[in-house]
C-alpha cells in the first residue's frame, strides 16, 4: 500500500513555558512512498525522523497536514485501525512472555470477523518466525536471546498480523557492526519476501544508502532531497546532503568561479562551463582525486594510510578547513617522503554550492 | 594465603562484632529465656529447661485472644490495602491534572505520628456522654443505629481497628506503586496500543506482570507489618488492651515484660518466638508463591 505525506507538520509546544513558540519537528513534508517499496528517512539525530515515523503510525497527531495509506485519509485514525506493524528502537518485547506469547500477543486481540482459532493463530506465528528465522526459539524469554535474536521478534511481532505498512525505528542501533551488516540484510530479504511497504529511520547514511530503495535526507524537520541512494549520492541538492552521505564525507573546499574556471586558492584546478562566477563551496568526492604528478590541486601530504583494497591519502589544504581524504586504487604509485602531493579532479565527483545559501550550483561537464 | 584470610576477618570484624552484640546474642538469649523454666526475675533463678513456657502461653486465654486479633487484622488489612493502593496508584498515573497535589495529600498520612492519627480517629469513632462521634452521626443519618467503635462489641473495634491500619499504611503502598507504574517502559504500552489491546489486557497482561515484583514486596513486608503491629491497637484503644479484648502478640510480649501483669520475660520470650516462627512460614510461602509467578 502507498503511503502519501501531504503538507505533514509537527509542531510540539517548547518545555520552557516561557516561550510560546513550539519546537518545529516536522516541517511541511510532502512525498510518496511507492507500494511495496524500502524506504529509509535518513538525518542527523533530533532532526524529526522518529516523530515523522510516529505522526504515520498514529503514536502522535499532526499539527497540519493529512497522511494517506493508499487513497485512504488516515489522518484522524487510531493507530490501531490503521494496520500499521512498528518495531521499536529498543524492540519492546513484553520481558516476561516468551517468544511465542510476544509473537501472539497482537493476533490474541483480533475481535469480530478477525478472530482467529487457536491453530490459525500457531500457523501465523510459526509462519512469522519462520520467516525471521527463529523458530528454533520459541519457548525462549527475550532476556535468553541476543540483540540480533530480539530484534528478529520484534520484527515478526510486527508483521504477523500482517500490516499494510511496516515501520522500524532505528533498527539496527542496538546491534554490533558485524550483526549489523547481517541484519541490514535480513530486512531487506524480509521485506522483499512479505512485500509490505516499509519505513525505516536510522542516522546512518551507510545503512539507508544500502538496503533502501528510495531515501529521504532531512535536517531540522525539513526534507532536503528524495531519490534513489546512487542518484542523490550522485547529484546532491545542497551541501547539507552531499556532506550527510558517504563515507569517508566529502571534502569540502573554498572556491570561486571565474569565467568558467573554478579557482582554489587562487589556482586554476577545473573548467565549469555554465556556472555563474561568485564565491563557492567545492565539494570533492574521495574517489574524485587522481594522482597525477602535473595535477592542478597540490596539498601537503600528511600520510597514506593503506587499506588492503585501496588507500588513503590524508593531506592539508589552505582552503579546506578539515583534512582531505582521498581514496586511490592501490596501483598509483604515491612518494610518501615527499612534502606535497599533487591531484587532478574527476569532473563528475566534484559539485559545487552556492557560498551562501548552500544550494547546488549545477556546470556543463 | 593464610594472611590474607587473617586480613579478611579482620576487615568483617567491626560489622561481625555490631550484629553479633545487637542481633545474633539477643536471639540466643531469647531463645535461651524462652527455655528455662520458673525464671524469676528479681532472683535471676530458674528451675530447669524444658517446653513449659510455650505450653502456657498457648494455653493462655489472652494470647490465644491475641494470636485470632492479629491473624484477622493480617488477613483483611494486606490485600485490601494492597488492592486499595493499586487503584489509587493507577488513578494517580492515569491523570496528569493535579497528579503532584493528590500524590502529596496521599502521602501525608505517612509523615503524620500514629499517636496523633489515633487521636484524630477517636474524635470520628469514639462515643462520649457528650457526642456520639463523627462517623454515629453519619450513621444516624443514613437511619443507622448508631456503635460504640472504641468500647463497643468486638466486630466494631476490629473495624476500626482494621480500617486504621490500612489508612496509615497506605501512603508507603501508594508511593511504591505510582513510582513502579511509572517506571513501566511507555514503549510496552505503544506497542499494546498498536495492537488495539483492550485496556483490561493491557492492565492484565502488560501492567501487572511488570509491577508485580514490586506487588509480592508489599505484600511480603505487609504481612511481616501487620504481624508486628502495636502501636495502632495502643493508639486506638489505650494501653490496657487485654481489657479491651484487643490485644496483639507483640503487645502480648510487651505486657508479658512491662505490663501490669509483666515481670515474665520467659513468658515473653516464647510468645516472640511463636511469632517468628509464624511470620518466618508466612514470608517462606510468599516467596514460594512468587517465585512461581513473578516471571522476571
Amino acid at each position: 500500500m502507498k503511503v502519501v505525506l501531504k503538507d505533514l507538520t509537527k509542531i510540539f509546544p517548547n518545555k520552557n513555558k516561557k516561550i510560546k513558540e513550539g519546537v518545529t519537528a516536522v516541517d511541511h513534508f510532502n512525498f510518496e512512498i511507492p507500494d511495496g517499496k524500502l524506504v529509509g528517512l535518513l538525518g542527523p539525530s533530533g532532526c524529526g525522523k522518529s516523530t515523522a515515523l510516529n505522526l504515520i503510525c498514529g503514536l502522535e497527531t499532526p499539527t497540519e497536514g493529512r497522511i494517506f495509506f493508499g487513497d485512504t485519509d488516515v489522518t484522524d485514525l487510531p493507530p490501531e485501525n490503521r494496520g500499521v506493524g512498528l518495531v521499536f528502537q529498543n524492540y519492546a518485547l513484553y520481558p516476561h512472555m516468551t517468544v511465542r506469547q510476544n509473537i501472539m500477543f497482537p493476533l490474541e486481540n483480533l475481535k469480530g470477523d478477525a478472530k482467529l482459532s487457536k491453530e490459525e493463530m500457531e500457523e501465523r506465528v510459526q509462519m512469522a518466525a519462520k520467516l525471521v528465522q527463529i523458530d528454533t526459539l520459541m519457548d525462549r524469554k527475550p532476556s535468553e536471546m541476543s540483540g540480533g535474536q530480539q530484534q528478529r521478534v520484534a520484527i515478526a511481532r510486527a508483521i504477523v498480523k500482517m500490516p499494510d505498512v511496516l515501520l522500524l525505528d532505528e533498527p539496527l542501533s542496538n546491534l554490533d557492526a558485524r550483526l549489523r551488516l547481517q541484519t541490514r540484510e535480513e530486512i531487506r530479504r524480509i521485506q522483499r519476501e512479505t512485500g509490505i511497504t516499509t519505513v525505516f529511520v536510522t542516522h546512518d547514511q551507510e545503512e539507508a544508502m544500502s538496503i533502501s530503495d528510495l531515501i529521504v535526507v532531512m535536517k531540522a524537520g525539513r526534507i532536503h532531497q528524495i531519490g534513489k541512494p546512487q542518484e542523490v549520492y550522485d547529484d546532491p541538492a545542497n551541501l547539507f546532503v552531499a556532506t550527510f552521505l558517504g563515507t569517508p564525507a566529502i571534502n569540502v573546499f573554498e572556491g570561486e568561479v571565474r569565467d568558467g574556471k573554478l579557482l582554489i586558492s587562487g589556482a586554476e584546478v577545473m573548467d565549469v562551463k555554465g556556472a555563474p562566477d561568485g564565491d563557492v563551496w567545492v565539494g570533492i568526492r574521495p574517489e574524485g582525486f587522481i594522482p597525477d604528478p602535473d595535477g592542478p590541486l597540490t596539498c601537503h601530504l600528511n600520510g597514506v594510510e593503506v587499506m588492503g583494497r585501496d588507500s588513503s591519502v590524508v593531506s592539508t589544504h589552505p582552503a579546506c578547513s578539515a583534512v582531505i581524504r582521498s581514496i586511490i586504487s592501490t596501483e598509483s604509485v604515491i612518494d610518501r617522503n615527499s612534502e606535497t602531493v599533487s591531484f587532478s579532479l574527476k569532473p563528475f565527483k566534484v559539485h559545487l554550492f552556492d557560498r551562501q545559501t548552500e544550494e547546488r550550483v549545477r556546470f556543463e561537464q | 594465603m593464610k594472611k590474607n584470610n587473617l586480613k579478611g576477618w579482620l576487615y568483617l570484624l567491626p560489622a561481625i562484632l555490631f550484629l553479633g552484640s545487637f542481633m545474633v546474642y539477643p536471639l540466643i538469649d531469647v531463645l535461651v529465656y524462652s527455655v528455662e523454666e520458673g525464671y524469676n526475675s528479681a532472683s535471676q533463678t530458674f528451675f530447669g529447661y524444658g517446653l513449659y513456657n510455650y505450653s502456657y502461653v498457648l494455653h493462655d486465654p489472652y494470647f490465644l485472644q491475641a494470636l485470632k486479633n492479629t491473624f484477622i487484622l493480617v488477613i483483611i488489612t494486606v490485600p485490601l490495602s494492597t488492592g486499595f493502593a493499586l487503584l489509587i496508584s493507577l488513578a494517580l498515573n492515569s491523570t496528569q491534572k493535579l497528579k503532584d497535589f493528590f500524590q502529596t495529600v496521599f502521602f501525608l498520612p505517612y509523615v503524620t505520628n500514629t499517636l496523633a492519627v489515633g487521636l484524630v480517629f477517636m474524635i470520628l469513632f469514639k462515643k462520649t456522654p457528650y457526642s456520639e462521634g463523627l462517623v454515629n452521626l453519619l450513621i444516624s443519618w443514613f437511619g443507622g443505629r448508631s456503635v460504640d467503635f472504641i468500647d463497643g462489641p468486638y466486630w466494631a473495634k476490629m473495624f476500626v481497628l482494621c480500617f486504621y491500619t490500612i489508612w496509615v499504611v497506605l501512603p508507603f503502598k501508594v508511593l511504591i506503586l505510582t513510582s513502579a507504574l511509572a517506571s513501566v517502559n511507555k514503549d510496552y504500552y505503544n506497542v499494546a496500543k498498536l495492537d488495539a489491546t483492550p485496556r483490561w489486557r493491557v492492565f492484565t497482561r502488560i501492567t501487572l506482570p511488570m509491577i508485580s515484583p514490586m506487588i509480592f514486596y508489599l505484600v511480603i513486608t505487609g504481612f511481616i507489618g501487620a504481624f508486628k503491629a502495636y502501636s495502632d491497637a495502643v493508639a486506638l484503644f489505650g494501653t490496657d488492651l487485654n481489657s479491651a479484648g484487643m490485644n496483639t502478640i507483640v503487645g502480648y510480649v510487651y505486657d508479658m515484660l512491662y505490663g501490669n501483669s509483666g515481670g515474665y520475660p520467659s513468658y515473653a520470650s516464647a510468645a516472640a518466638l511463636i511469632l517468628f516462627a509464624v511470620v518466618l512460614t508466612i514470608t517462606c510461602i510468599n516467596l514460594m508463591v512468587s517465585r512461581d509467578n513473578v516471571q522476571y
